[in-house]
């Protein structure tokens, strides 16, 4: 299993940090899933050795966060948030949208792997609801139309 | 610690500071219901069922949790309080399947009793259940999900309490669920320990689930028969077809000193007693064929083939063989028929650990013997040898909890990479076959250490030697000589000595050797056993190795074997004892001497007490089989009197013993020097119990599924 060098290198840092090498955990797991799209059971195992854990414990954690997975996921993760200030800002019509769009479902993935969709609790992003999150990127203030041109600007880099 | 005054529902209670509120209320008999929280498990703070008002504090607080602080001011019973519980106990029915006339735990299941005791009967959920199939984990272990109330004691007690981690929560909130470590099954030590703590019937047993109901068992408490540990486990006994059947083994009253603890074997292995193989009546061997007889013509038979071999040849003529796994009375009895009936000392046994060189180490000096309740207390323990967490789990249990929970130092000394190392203060790897020995060398010189390890080793040597209060635990590995040596070593160290299976400390107790008697007392210091039974044998006896090449040598010949294998043991030929007729007679087919193939009468050692049932079943058996008349009155409690009065270190109390409590006996005698060669360990596993563990289906069920693959082992946070 070899990861990046700049993982390598912030993993070892990151190891200097803490008095138990578990506590490094959740960190690495999510550089990982940057790196690797989702957690295999390849880089769970990878994972639990080099923090003496069992895989048993490392599943339990991914489980606990939503925001780890060990599914597949598609190229741009899709995030919209249905919360209180975005769900009173029509955030559960854009998730709508989006599901109608890109024709899944919570959670799913669209065929040619290019897009994941998410409903999600709050990003932090209220004073601009309602507010969607793709991969690392915030988009706020949307309305479906706002919405569609930002899907179709990922589309097209899609092929950058 | 200092004490601390509070108030409980207007009563003064004082507790040691550090005290849990919970464990405070009842100290004085103030029960606060809860179901996440479990004496010596990490704290959850999960259920919230032990909601209590405190003085001052603007909201229900966990008792749990609480630790009390001087002054404190508490109610456990208000009106508010009832109300908590009562929404928690709702709460948790919420999706509960409430299937509890088909439940295991119905009957005996914390949810039900909560529920009776906060009349949350009603629900004003309508949504539909989440149904999920029950799962099977493994031979021993089936989850059933929806009956889970996430209390985590499982996942703790795993953990925690067994070192193997093997379950875990997945997801949160209320979608969580308990995991095994295989994703669809577990991999781990089947002790059932994770069910027998579950407060409801979510996680179950194979060998019990949907068998009985709680209030149709009686429960019989007992020794387990297979490690030499000596849990107490309470059966379940239920009537039968034929008499009374087990249907279940566990501790969960916490008596005897294993409190809650059970391994796989003591649980589960009981089966043994139901196997098909077992002979239940006399066989002799007629024109070659083994034929079932009565009692009454086997005795005949072999009291009249005793009788005239003893006239012909003297009693050097006639081995005897006892038992590890019979009782002390037994085996004291079998050795008084040898050398008072019999009138020989060719007794021995199957010796799996060097009593009596410890005894003699340790002759002239009294308080020097550690008892398994000292190796949960003690600040040190050095353990030699032996691989407790396989052959003795109680054991291990004690040594790990005592490391977790009193920050006991561990110093282990072993030649493989043992599980214990993980709670060890140090672990000092020496070299395979010899390497224990030569360590109680190093550790009784002054000499530096000159092979592999040697910081270790000295840093280790330092360490133990400067413990002032320490408990050490040996194995086989150290035999004769080493003892003495470890003994005069560690003058302030407490001693266990580990034999294996159930009674082999009590068959070396009561005499099962050639040159002693019960006690450690060699032959020519018998004169208070010499007093009571009359003239004993003075020529000096055979072992067993000498036996097999007298009868070789055509001089033994007959040979009584109880409750042992020792062919398959000591690996002798089997037709040294061919010529042995009376044995055949008798019904032993030389070659597979095992309790209940061939030829050991009906009964089974400990566990008769459980399979009567009641006491006077052992009267019916007796009148039944035509012995009533020869043996009455049959008083059980005249071997033990007789043991107490002549066997030195048995002065132990009596009430206490018939109360199924514990109690421990010194090493008095004088001990022998004895041939180390002799001595062979079982090296039974976790999953192995020698012949007993050959007809336990469990055992067997679960040694096929294991995959003991190298596990890759975790760390023991
Ligand atoms: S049976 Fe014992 S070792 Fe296996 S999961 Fe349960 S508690 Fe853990
Ligand atoms: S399975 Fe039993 S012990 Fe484990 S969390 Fe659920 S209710 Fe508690
Ligand atoms: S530890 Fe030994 S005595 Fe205890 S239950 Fe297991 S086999 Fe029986
Ligand atoms: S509620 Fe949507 S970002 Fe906070
Ligand atoms: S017993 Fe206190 S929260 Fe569960």
């Amino acid at each position: 299993m070899r990861f990046s060098d700049q993982f390598e290198q912030r993993f070892s840092e990151m190891l200097t940090h803490y008095p138990t090498k578990r506590s490094v955990l959740v960190p690495t797991l999510l550089y990982a899933q940057d790196e690797t799209g989702f957690l295999s059971d390849e880089v769970i195992a990878e994972i639990a050795g080099r923090l003496e854990l069992s895989e048993l414990d490392v599943r339990n954690v991914i489980s606990y966060y939503s925001m780890l997975t060990t599914k597949r996921r598609g190229k741009f993760n899709v995030q919209v948030c249905t919360n209180i200030a975005c769900m009173l800002r029509g955030g559960e019509e854009l998730f709508e949208h989006c599901e109608k769009k890109l024709g899944i479902g919570h959670k799913g993935t669209t065929l040619d792997g290019a897009f994941s969709l998410e409903e999600v609790e709050c990003i932090g992003g209220c004073s601009w609801a309602p507010a969607v999150q793709v991969n690392y990127d915030f988009h706020e203030n949307l309305t479906p139309e706002k919405m569609d041109r930002v899907l179709a600007d990922y589309r097209n880099r899609l092929h950058e | 610690m200092p004490d601390v005054n509070i108030t409980i529902d207007g009563k003064k209670v004082t507790a040691p500071a550090g005290t849990l509120l919970i464990e405070a209320c009842k100290s004085v008999g103030i029960e606060v219901p809860s179901f996440c929280y479990y004496p010596n498990l990490s704290l959850q703070g999960a259920c919230r069922m032990c909601l209590v008002k405190i003085e001052k504090m603007p909201k229900l607080q966990t008792a749990c949790t609480t630790v009390i602080t001087e002054g404190m001011a508490v109610s456990t019973d208000t009106p508010e309080i009832h109300q908590a519980r009562k929404g928690m106990v709702e709460l948790l029915l919420g999706n509960h399947p409430l299937d509890c006339p088909v439940c295991d735990a119905g009957g005996e299941c914390e949810l039900q009793d909560m529920t009776f005791s906060y009349g949350a009967a009603e629900s004003r959920y309508i949504e539909p259940k989440h149904h999920r199939e029950e799962q099977q984990w493994s031979p021993v272990v089936y989850f059933d999900r929806p009956r889970c109330i996430l209390c985590y004691r499982c996942v703790r007690v795993c953990g925690e309490g067994m070192d193997v981690w093997a379950l875990g929560v997945q997801n949160r909130g209320v979608s969580s669920i308990i995991a095994p470590n295989q994703e669809d099954h577990l991999e781990c030590e089947e002790c059932g320990m994770c069910i027998d703590i579950c407060p409801v019937g979510a996680l179950t047993s194979g060998a019990y689930r949907y068998k009985t109901r709680p209030w149709e068992m009686n429960h019989v408490g007992t020794p387990c028969t297979h490690c030499a540990d000596g849990c107490k486990t309470t059966l379940g006994v239920r009537r039968s077809d034929t008499g009374m059947e087990i249907v279940r083994g566990d501790n969960r009253d916490k008596s005897g000193i294993n409190g809650d603890f059970l391994c796989i074997k003591g649980r589960y292995a009981f089966d043994f007693v139901d196997s098909a193989e077992r002979i239940t009546r006399p066989l002799i061997r007629k024109d070659g064929q083994l034929t079932p007889a009565s009692w009454e013509e086997a005795f005949q038979l072999v009291g009249r083939n005793f009788r005239e071999t003893l006239e012909r040849h003297g009693g050097q003529a006639i081995g005897v063989f006892g038992s590890n796994r019979t009782t002390n009375e037994e085996n004291y009895l079998l050795q008084k028929f040898a050398r008072v009936v019999l009138q020989t000392n060719n007794i021995d046994h199957h010796r799996t650990a060097d009593f009596p060189a410890l005894a003699a180490a340790l002759a002239g000096k009294s308080g020097r013997t550690a008892s398994m309740r000292d190796v949960y207390s003690a600040p040190a323990i050095l353990l030699i040898g032996s691989d407790p967490t396989e052959q003795h789990p109680l054991l291990a249990w004690q040594i790990r909890n005592n490391v977790r929970l009193h920050r006991a130092r561990l110093y282990v000394v072993n030649s493989q990479s043992i599980k214990l190392r993980r709670q060890a203060t140090l672990f000092a790897q020496v070299p395979e076959s010899g390497g224990e020995a030569a360590f109680i060398d190093f550790l009784a010189g002054n000499a530096a250490h000159a092979g592999e390890n040697a910081a270790q080793l000295q840093d280790l040597r330092d360490k133990v030697r400067a413990e002032p209060e320490l408990v050490v635990i040996f194995g086989s590995e150290l035999r004769g000589e080493s003892i003495a040596r470890l003994v005069n070593a560690l003058p302030q160290a407490k001693f266990v000595s580990l034999g294996d299976y159930a009674n082999s400390r009590g068959a070396a107790d009561m005499g099962l050797y050639p040159d002693l008697l019960p006690g450690y007392l060699p032959l020519d210091k018998g004169s208070s056993f010499a007093a009571d039974w009359g003239t004993l044998p003075t020529l000096p006896g055979l072992n067993f190795l000498q036996m097999s090449e007298s009868a070789k040598a055509g001089q033994l010949k007959a040979l009584y074997v109880v409750g042992a294998n020792p062919i398959n043991r000591f690996k002798v030929d089997p037709f040294a004892f061919s010529i042995v007729r009376i044995a055949d007679a008798m019904g032993f087919e030389v070659h597979k001497l095992v309790p209940f193939r061939r030829g050991e009468p009906a009964d089974m050692g400990q566990s008769r007490g459980a399979q009567s049932g009641e006491a006077d079943r052992h009267a019916v058996w007796l009148e039944a089989h035509g012995l009533e008349p020869k043996m009455s009155p049959f008083d059980p409690m005249a071997i033990f009197d007789e043991i107490q009065r002549l066997v030195p270190g048995y002065e132990v109390a009596r009430l206490n013993l018939m109360a199924g409590n514990d109690q421990h006996t010194e090493f008095s005698g004088l001990g022998a020097l004895q041939d180390p060669g002799l001595i062979v360990p079982a090296n039974d596993g976790l999953f192995t119990s020698g012949t007993l563990g050959r007809y336990s289906k469990v055992l067997n069920s679960v040694s096929e599924n294991q995959h003991r693959t190298e596990q890759t082992e975790v760390a023991a946070d």
